[in-house]
């Protein structure tokens, strides 16, 4: 990851509260050992019909919506299993920002490990995003805000280091690996306990 | 360290920083105990063969198979009849990284064999004051042991293979204290959904929770599994109990835990775990038990559970309406009477022991109604041999349901054990997500009592009506 310090773009909108990581990806497709290509089973059941033929009511259906960047979701966005084919499934999909007024923490993690910002605003807020999918939205992770064409400025709250992960594309495996003499000092204390 | 009085949550956690956290970086906590199965390892040790690195603690690494696996036994060419090629791949891409860095697997031929969170702790590996992770939501079960335990996604099992550690930082605590004793027919799941009814699916968020009280001091550890289980299913990171004599004793009949003097020190050092008298929790909830009835969910998430006999409350905004419709349910509808096409026991919620004793104790003598099909799936090969010993194979069989090999199955539907379109389920598993058992399906949450009671009656019941009815034959 990393090279993130802004992204400009309309959302799709899916007012739906609680949507769950099985809606983001159903189960039945997690018989995968690979991480790619995921994005054609995003949000399958409600995407596609029974037949395969997709869902016209559906907002990733919608030629409008194509090429949209940034979601705009009801309260408590991912929760339930942690699978990190979610992440893997929408940033296939083209997405590269998530916002709801609640994000559940595994989803958040895995989201952030992916290059797709979580972005946690009050539900009015989000509300009022919402109304207006059209505009065209700047994601600034370098400042922590969303800002809209109108002016209005949404700061984020988002860590430190996931911002300098998102940025400068720290590769966390990397920083834990150089942790290695901190971790061999703990585990040669480990008999004691 | 301050000299405040700590939580459990609080004491584990300062004992498995390898590096605090600062406000430039989370912490980097020490994994006691990593638990991998086939479904969210394999992006993983792709990933560490691309780095050209092996595993730090192979020894610390204990792996299962329990997703894609089938429940029925190999057929008459002795081939296991996987539901689908890309299921077996995954297994064999299981098999494969154990065997090459030496991890120790619990394969499909392996008589300890079964749900990663039922065999970690029958095993002896899951005990008090450890960190436990896994590339899965439900490792907050082994919480109930006085661990600190939570799931993971696939690139952070890269980083504890790696390393054997994780960036975290620290999250906040929430008491959740039960008191009273529980009526006949009410166990550890009717009180974990009646939770999460209060607290909402959301209610744990960022939180590790921690269960006390008279009604939880009173559990045994199967039932203090059933609780932590379902935490995640309040948006929680984890819960957990603290580790009394009713965890020592079970971890002392367990074939891997500590033995003898090493055992006797464990248990020293367990003891000063629990939460200290006067230590702060960021939020308190207190649940009365005798509040509790038979509960179920009847909408498309664990937060909406109600008693059995309560009605179905009126939709208050367009999602509750949404789960309504999926559900084809009613507002003042009660779950109490619905007709049911499928009853599913097991997962890692309920697939023990003590929750099979329960479904036998229901079917004893019965058949299950016409027209209902009823899966028995042991959460392990040891949970099934034990029930078998104990004729409730035969039991479950000769009262028309089926008793299968062990594994996931119909929790998460990957193995082709499926909920048909539009039927309706009531399952002891954990989540009652749209689809999630099958495409279409509809699922009702429930106890192993309630839904045993369910399949019987081919229709919601309240399970203490039969409570009642076996105390009225001893008074006769
Ligand atoms: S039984 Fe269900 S919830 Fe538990 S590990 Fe298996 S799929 Fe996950």
């Amino acid at each position: 990851m990393g090279g993130f310090t802004s992204l400009t773009s309309r959302s799709v909108v899916l007012r739906q509260t609680n949507i769950d990581t099985d809606q983001i990806i159903p189960a039945r497709f997690l018989s995968t050992t690979e991480r790619a290509g995921l994005g054609k089973h995003a949000f399958n059941d409600w995407r596609w019909q029974a037949e395969g033929v997709p869902n016209p009511e559906f907002p990733f259906n919608q030629p409008h919506n194509a090429d949209r960047a940034i979601l705009l979701a009801g309260r408590n966005f991912g929760c339930g299993s942690s699978r990190e084919h979610a992440p893997w499934a929408l940033t296939d999909l083209g997405l590269r920002a998530v916002v709801s007024s609640e994000i559940a923490d595994i989803f958040r993690n895995n989201s952030l490990k992916n290059g797709l910002v979580p972005i946690v605003l009050a539900e009015a807020d989000v509300q009022a995003l919402m109304e207006r999918p059209d505009d065209a939205l700047t994601v600034d992770v370098a400042a922590r805000e969303l800002r809209t064409p109108d002016g209005r400025v949404y700061p984020f709250p988002l860590d430190a280091f996931a911002q300098t992960c998102l940025i400068e594309g720290v590769d966390e495996m990397g920083y834990l690996l150089a942790r290695q003499p901190e971790i061999e000092r703990y585990e040669s204390t480990l008999h004691a306990r | 360290m301050s000299s405040a009085p700590r939580t459990l949550f609080d004491k584990l956690w300062d004992a498995h920083v390898v590096v605090p956290e600062s406000d430039t970086a989370p912490a980097v906590l020490y994994i006691d105990l990593h638990l991998i199965h086939e479904v969210t390892s394999p992006q993983a040790f792709t990933e560490l063969a691309s780095r050209g690195i092996s595993p730090r603690r192979p020894d610390r690494t204990k792996a299962t198979m329990d997703h894609s696996t089938p429940t029925l036994p190999a057929g008459p060419d002795g081939k296991l009849p996987y539901y689908t090629a890309a299921a077996e791949k995954q297994v064999e891409t299981l098999e494969r990284n154990c065997a090459r860095y030496g991890i120790e697997l619990f394969d499909m031929g392996s008589d300890h064999r079964g749900i990663v969170h039922v065999i970690a702790p029958e095993q002896g590996f899951t005990q008090p004051g450890m960190t436990i992770v896994c590339g899965d939501s439900h490792t907050s079960t082994h919480g109930a042991f006085g661990a600190l335990a939570f799931g993971i996604g696939t690139s952070e099992v890269g980083h504890v293979l790696a390393t054997q550690c994780l960036l975290q930082r620290k999250p906040k605590t929430m008491s959740i204290t039960v008191d009273g004793p529980l009526a006949p027919g009410v166990g550890a799941k009717d009180v974990v959904l009646h939770i999460i009814g209060i607290i909402g699916v959301n209610g744990g968020t960022g939180h590790v929770l921690e269960f006390r009280g008279s009604t939880i001091a009173a559990m045994d550890m199967e039932q203090r599994m059933t609780l932590c289980n379902m935490s995640i299913e309040a948006g929680a990171r984890a819960g957990m109990v603290a580790p009394d004599q009713v965890t020592f004793d079970y971890v002392a009949a367990t074939p891997r835990g500590p033995k003898g003097e090493s055992f006797e020190a464990a248990v020293a050092y367990w003891k000063t775990l629990a939460s200290e008298p006067g230590a702060r929790f960021d939020s308190e909830v207190v649940i009365n038990a005798g509040d509790i009835r038979p509960t179920l969910t009847w909408g498309t998430h664990p937060g909406t559970a109600i008693a059995v006999d309560a009605p179905i409350p009126a939709a208050n905004d367009a999602a509750a309406q949404k789960g309504l419709d999926y559900m084809r349910f009613g507002a003042g509808d009660t779950l109490e009477g619905k007709a049911v096409d499928v009853v599913f026991v097991g997962s890692c919620t309920n697939g023990r022991l003590r929750d099979m004793r329960e479904v036998a104790q229901v079917l004893a003598g019965r058949r299950i109604a016409q027209g209902v099909r009823m899966l028995v799936v042991p959460g392990s090969e040891i949970v099934k041999r034990q029930a078998e010993a104990e004729g409730i194979d035969q039991i479950v069989r000769a009262a028309g349901a089926e008793w299968r090999e062990p594994g996931c199955s119909m929790c998460i539907a990957m193995n082709g054990d499926l909920v048909a379109p539009g039927q309706l389920a009531v399952s002891t598993s954990n989540r009652n997500f749209e689809g999630r058992q099958g495409p279409g399906s509809r699922t009702l949450l429930a106890s192993p009592l309630t839904a045993a009671w369910a399949a019987v009656q081919g229709k919601v019941g309240d399970v203490r009506d039969f409570f009642d009815a076996a105390a009225h034959k001893d008074v006769a």
